[in-house]
């Protein structure tokens, strides 16, 4: 990852290859280290030769959806004649994932290079970066980097003497998870509040001002760069488990693990080589009790599960899961796993829109609930309505946010049903105050 | 801080907020960026700052407010001269950050999350996953983004914030 240690063997670097060098972050450094060519080239094909190019590296989309970029960009409709807009997903806040705030505070450019890239494959003369609100450094070293490439002809009304219009304007969120989800970002933008939008109609027909608009996480923009410099056929052959998951992807790893930080890998690794070997693994006299792998919105692994897994899409949804964003959670035997996915639930709770009543009630009653088990208050009865309050918090609202608070509370009952009985029986004293 | 009952949109804020026009398509568009503003020259949004945004942008003060109250970065009420905001959620519990809450409150002698300390110096509140986890436990002075902060460093960091 090249910060705050050295990039391991076993990393494929790619992405992160400049992270720790903080030359990189100028327009003439980028440019010094190849910065821009990617650009330059894209500028010299037609936007269908771009989505081609995407479409065959096999990118797909790093926020967490994982859907193929180039067929996303193949979405948006040509000569509309309605002005086309992309927005830069920067709202990273997803508990466990911290990868896109790396890639901006150390190469701003490559984002911003792969933001002018999808912009002239999906026919956009504007780029709205909508950049969470508490990133405040990052959000100054990226709007000094726009400002770069203004002043250097990487954006604005002639880039690099093409003749086509890029204009970049970074909006700053104001604390708000659900702004990372694509509708909701698209609403904070037009000066509401970020409330999801029933689909369809999809942001390729109907999505910011009412106009054709893509939206795509940071790193995934920052990946077009390398793929137009190397090649689709390339960043494919990246690939150590299913051919569906190809190129690399950055692993964000925290929790308790001895080395936590940004990890780059080749697609299909494994996630035990990523605990144990890259992230140090456990502390002296730990042992891994379970994994969170996609950001926190997704099912608990188990050690057994997480160590017989290999990082990629396919190889985590096989063992009950999801690669998500690649934030991965590691929990050892020291945690109180009922207090951590309380504390989960609370998060949610927080962040729910409440504009649907199920994530809004079971939002709220699910972290009430577990409350009460952690103060030593909780019925018998209790694990079954949390079961229950799940299901009907999965598949039943505009956005994912309650499927993501019930994806933890469901997985964890169903694999660790003992750490929470221990609670009910009276067997483990309380973790809250009653 | 200022009084309340003066226009915010005057001399260079005003020119900061016709700035935004050309960035946006519509007026409401720029909202966000302009209660930015608001809570950059005064330290936070007054109902009348709201009511004055929503003249100049064509939006009713209960839209502004409905918008303001969605978005916890924004301050209804004034807080302390420096404002800190620590990160608690589970990556960052699992790393610590209850110690480093509790040396916190301490230090800064606001006692509980949310209150102001009676000197007026610090408001302390928790804050949902800052983006950080790797760097358990980070935190925001203002606009300073603190990682890996553990509680034997938050004496040394709270002198700088006078």
């Amino acid at each position: 990852m090249g910060y705050p240690h050295p990039s391991h063997p076993k990393e494929t670097v790619v992405l992160s290859q400049y992270f720790g060098d903080a030359g990189a972050r100028s327009f003439d450094g980028w440019v010094e280290r190849g910065g821009y060519e990617a650009l330059k080239k894209a500028l010299g094909q037609t936007p269908d030769q771009v989505i081609e190019e995407v479409k065959a590296s096999g990118l797909r989309g790093r926020g967490g959806a994982g859907f193929p970029t180039g067929l996303k960009w193949s979405f948006m409709p040509k000569n509309s004649g309605k002005p086309h807009y992309l927005c830069c997903n920067a709202d990273e806040s997803e508990p466990g994932t911290f990868k896109d705030r790396e890639i901006i505070r150390w190469t701003p450019h490559q984002m911003i290079e792969g933001c002018a890239i999808a912009c002239h494959a999906i026919g956009a003369e504007r780029c709205y970066i909508y950049i969470r609100g508490e990133f405040t450094d990052v959000l100054a070293i990226l709007q000094v980097a726009v400002d770069e490439a203004y002043a250097k002809g990487a954006l604005g009304a002639n880039v690099f003497g093409s003749g086509q219009r890029i204009d970049m304007v970074i909006h700053r969120g104001a604390g708000a998870y659900i702004c990372g989800e694509e509708t909701a970002l698209m609403n904070s933008i037009e000066g509401k509040r970020g409330n999801p939008r029933i689909k369809p109609p999809f942001p390729a027909a109907v999505g910011l001002f009412g106009m054709p608009t893509t939206v795509n996480n940071v790193e995934t923009l920052a990946s077009v760069v390398p793929i137009m410099n190397r090649g689709a056929a390339w960043y494919r052959a990246l690939c150590l488990g299913n051919p569906k998951s190809t190129g690399t992807k950055l692993f964000s790893v925290c929790g308790q693990v001895m080395r936590p930080g940004n990890y780059e890998l080749t697609m299909g690794f494994p996630m035990k080589d990523l605990i144990y070997d890259l992230a140090g693994g456990m502390r002296p006299g730990r042992t891994l009790k379970a994994v969170i792998p996609g950001g926190s919105s997704v099912p608990i692994m188990t050690a057994e599960e997480a160590e017989t897994a290999l990082c990629d899409y396919e190889s985590i949804a096989e063992k009950g899961s999801m690669l998500g964003s690649a934030g991965f959670i590691v929990i050892d035997d020291s945690a109180d796993l009922v207090y951590e996915i309380y504390r989960l639930a609370k998060f949610y709770a927080h962040e729910s829109c409440a504009q649907c009543t199920n994530c809004r009630e079971g939002t709220a009653w699910t972290a009430k609930i577990l409350e009460r088990i952690l103060k030593g208050e909780g019925k018998p009865a209790d694990l079954n309505l949390l079961m229950d309050l799940g299901e009907n918090m999965t598949g039943k609202t505009i956005c994912v946010l309650s499927d993501s608070c019930a994806a933890s509370v469901m997985s964890g009952i169903q694999k660790f049903r003992g750490d929470f009985e221990k609670y009910l029986a009276g067997a483990r004293s309380p973790a809250l105050v009653a | 801080m200022s009084g309340t009952d003066q226009a915010v949109f005057t001399g260079k804020a005003r020119e900061r907020l016709e700035a935004l026009f050309p960035k946006y398509p519509t007026k409401p568009a720029c909202l966000l960026p302009a209660l930015w503003i608001i809570q950059e020259e005064r330290g936070w949004i007054s109902p009348q700052a709201m009511a004055e945004i929503g003249e100049l942008l064509g939006l009713t003060p209960a839209y502004v407010k409905g918008v303001v109250t969605f978005y916890t970065m924004y301050h209804q009420h004034p807080v302390g001269r420096h404002f800190i905001q620590v990160c608690s959620t589970s990556p960052c519990h699992l790393g610590g950050a209850a110690d480093t809450v509790r040396a916190l409150l301490t230090h800064t002698g606001c006692g509980e999350l949310g209150a102001t300390s009676p000197d007026g110096r610090f408001t302390v509140v928790e804050v949902e996953c800052l983006g950080a986890c790797g760097f358990a436990t980070p935190i925001l002075i203002d606009d300073d983004f603190i990682e890996s902060v553990t509680p034997d460093r938050v004496p040394g960091l709270l002198e700088r914030y006078q």
